[in-house]
């Protein structure tokens, strides 16, 4: 019991930090129909961000929150000299320009950071709290917290407030979306700085657990796509869904089956949620696109 | 036909230029005596394993400055000429065969990581000019190749001084964590291969993905394994202290062995905390200042420290040292040969015994090109976030 409960706690610390870069991929989704593959980079950018403010000498609220408001700034970037003059293009042309983007972001944070792994400390200590026979690091209730928070507050605003509304009309069809008067250039602009912020908070509380590097992005935007499209890519509940099973089923896999095949039993997993749910758990839900 | 006069100048250059570069190979060749004696150099300066080769770069180029200072070798100036792979093997071997075709060098000092130097060696085997290696990969001696020689150890090394190091405490069953990573899967092997002299059993064996970033489910079933106690985590970069941690997490109370790879500051900034007590074989440049004063590594360590920390402000590194054993093994080389001639450079290489170094004490033999012994490792313990020099425990 204490070994399942064990590895509960790791898979779900870990699959909320999926979730959350799931989230953000489906928020640009939604938004633009763009595969957003530099997702996995702004988390880097919290992270890395407050870890070299910090050594500053900055406390590391106000270091989270300038690493934050950098990331919008280069997310509103990406959309604005990549995404926006492209506008029109194919989405695999996008997802390239993307791959691109994500590939720039890793070069000049080696530049102006370093090569070097950096951790930033716990927030609230690095003393394991016992539960039932199992032990789960309070910086693990720091990340799912953080999760559900993000999880709830993104689904307020796009369900109830006109500014979500906004965004969800324009992801259905932009067209109407232009003639019933959303501002569509700014609502997309909207989607990618918030998915960049919420890139970035999964980074400064993740940090602690998981480490950073400049090119630590790559492995948490193949983990967070994997998530959305488990989910069903556009769903944000399916992304947060999709992000935990991941990494309950690697942790789990790696426990009970075989550490060297956790990777590819998470991966056979979404092979076949998607061979018989091509549009992912929950994407039957998701709005049709004509 | 009329030169512009503000031309004419220009032109008288480029014809001198002209002259010279062709008069160029003929001048040398008579003017023997002031020839300088070319030393080849490919590291990956830049790129991903730049935090190897970077270090590698800047001591070569000091000890060769040095060399001159003192006034060269055998009355002849050394040239150092150094490229930078950035880190691919494909550009390492094009600079080898640019080294031997077209800067003539007499040695070659490089290849920082085991992928470059598996490139470059058929390059200089078949030149016939010593290559001492300053990579870890075990591939690169043996088999034995002629002119190929190392300096830094061997992951075997470090599993031996692992082991003797368990059997002195009486441990005979261990766990083991392994990165999935080339580093890892080597040294796990290579502890595989060594760990029957010792009497020792691996009854647990897990291995985690290089970027992983939980590693909690693999130490739970070591824990959870009957018998386990003791725990050897072979890896590099940022698993092992994401496995330190997660040891910690879990609470649990065995010794737990880290490898030399990683054997620098950064590791024990990582994990933290949850680093006391982690023992690990490292080479004497990580504990100079702690090294006994009969120690003979002591003065060499502590000179290669001062010398490197004052002319690049940097601290110095495991790796650096490597290229300074390298760069020190050539050059005592062509002093005892006598001769520039890559042939007897290559044997007197061979027959060097005894060499003190940064990184150990090389004594190299027909049939052991790295020449380095268990005794060139130290174990260490982490002890108040600091290395701590474990007595041999016998």
């Amino acid at each position: 019991m204490s070994e399942f409960l064990q590895l509960a706690f790791s898979g779900l610390t870990v699959g909320a930090i999926y979730a959350l870069i799931g989230l953000g991929f489906t928020l640009i989704y939604n938004a633009s129909d763009v595969i957003n593959f530099a997702q996995g980079d702004f988390v880097m950018i919290g992270g890395m961000g407050t870890v070299f403010l910090m050594a500053a000498g900055l406390p590391l609220p106000v270091a989270a929150l300038i690493a934050l408001a950098a990331a919008v700034l280069v997310g509103l970037l990406l959309h604005r000299l990549a995404i926006e003059p492209a506008r029109g293009a194919s989405p695999v042309t996008l997802i390239m320009i993307t791959i691109g983007a994500s590939i720039f972001i890793k070069g000049v944070s080696q530049i102006i950071f370093d090569k070097q792994f950096h951790s930033l400390p716990a927030f609230s200590g690095d003393t394991p709290i016992p539960v039932g026979g199992a032990t789960i690091l309070p910086q693990s209730l720091w990340v799912m917290g953080t999760a559900l928070a993000l999880v709830v507050a993104l689904y307020l605003f796009l369900e109830h407030t006109l500014v979500g509304k906004a965004v969800l009309a324009t992801a259905a069809n932009r067209l109407a979306a232009k003639l019933v008067g959303i501002n569509v250039a700014l609502v997309l602009a909207l989607a990618f700085g918030l998915s960049a912020a919420i890139g970035a908070l999964a980074g400064v509380v993740a940090t602690p657990i998981t480490l950073t590097r400049y090119d630590i992005g790559t492995l948490f935007t193949l983990k967070g796509f994997a998530a959305a499209m488990l989910g069903g890519m556009g769903n944000p509940v399916g992304a947060v869904v999709g992000g935990l099973l991941i990494g309950l089923i690697e942790t789990f896999a790696a426990g009970y089956l075989s550490s060297t095949y956790k990777d590819a039993v998470a991966f056979l997993m979404i092979l076949l949620v998607l061979l018989f749910l091509p549009r992912g758990l929950f994407g039957s839900r998701s709005v049709e696109r004509v | 036909m009329d030169t512009p006069a503000r031309l004419r100048p220009m032109l008288r250059a480029a014809a001198i230029m002209l002259a010279t570069a062709v008069a160029g190979p003929a001048l040398t060749g008579t003017a023997l005596a002031a020839d300088p004696i070319r030393i080849g150099s490919v590291v990956s300066a830049t790129g991903p394993a730049a935090f190897l080769g970077d270090p590698e770069a800047k001591t070569l180029k000091l000890y060769v400055d040095e060399l001159n200072k003192k006034g060269g070798l055998l009355g002849r100036p050394v040239e150092l000429v150094l490229y930078d792979d950035g880190g691919d093997a494909n550009k390492a071997r094009t600079f080898a065969t640019r080294l031997v075709e077209d800067d003539k060098v007499v040695a070659m000092v490089g290849g920082t990581s085991t992928g470059a130097t598996m490139a470059m060696i058929p390059v200089f085997e078949e030149a016939g000019i010593p290559f001492v290696s300053l990579a870890g990969g075990i591939e690169i001696i043996e088999p034995v190749r002629a002119f190929v020689f190392k300096t830094p150890h061997t992951d075997k090394t470090a599993c031996q001084k692992i082991f003797e190091d368990m059997k002195a405490r009486g441990i005979t069953k261990i766990g083991l964590i392994s990165g999935t990573d080339g580093f890892g899967k080597s040294m796990r092997n290579q502890c595989l291969k060594v760990i029957g002299q010792y009497g020792i059993t691996v009854v647990a064996d897990e291995s985690y993905g290089a970027t992983d970033s939980d590693m909690t489910p693999q130490l739970n079933k070591i824990k959870n394994t009957a018998g386990v106690e003791a725990v050897l985590n072979p890896g590099f970069g940022q698993g092992p202290a994401i496995v330190t941690r997660n040891y910690a997490q879990l609470g649990i109370k065995l010794p737990l062995y880290q490898s030399h790879g990683v054997a620098s500051k950064s590791f024990i900034e990582l994990a933290g905390p949850a680093a006391e007590g982690v023992r690990l074989p490292a080479p004497a440049i990580l504990i100079g200042d702690k090294l006994a004063a009969v120690d003979p590594q002591k003065p060499v360590v502590a000179e290669y420290k001062t010398s490197y920390e004052k002319a690049t402000g940097q601290p110095v590194s495991t790796f650096g040292g490597y290229g300074y054993d390298g760069i020190q093994l050539v050059a005592r080389a062509i002093a005892s040969a006598k001769s520039a001639d890559p042939k007897k450079i290559r044997d007197a290489l061979e027959a060097t015994k005894g060499y003190v170094g940064v990184t150990g004490i090389y004594t190299f033999t027909p049939t052991d090109h790295l020449g380095l012994g268990t005794d060139s490792f130290r174990m260490l313990e982490i002890r108040g976030g600091d290395w701590a020099l474990e007595a041999p425990a016998r």
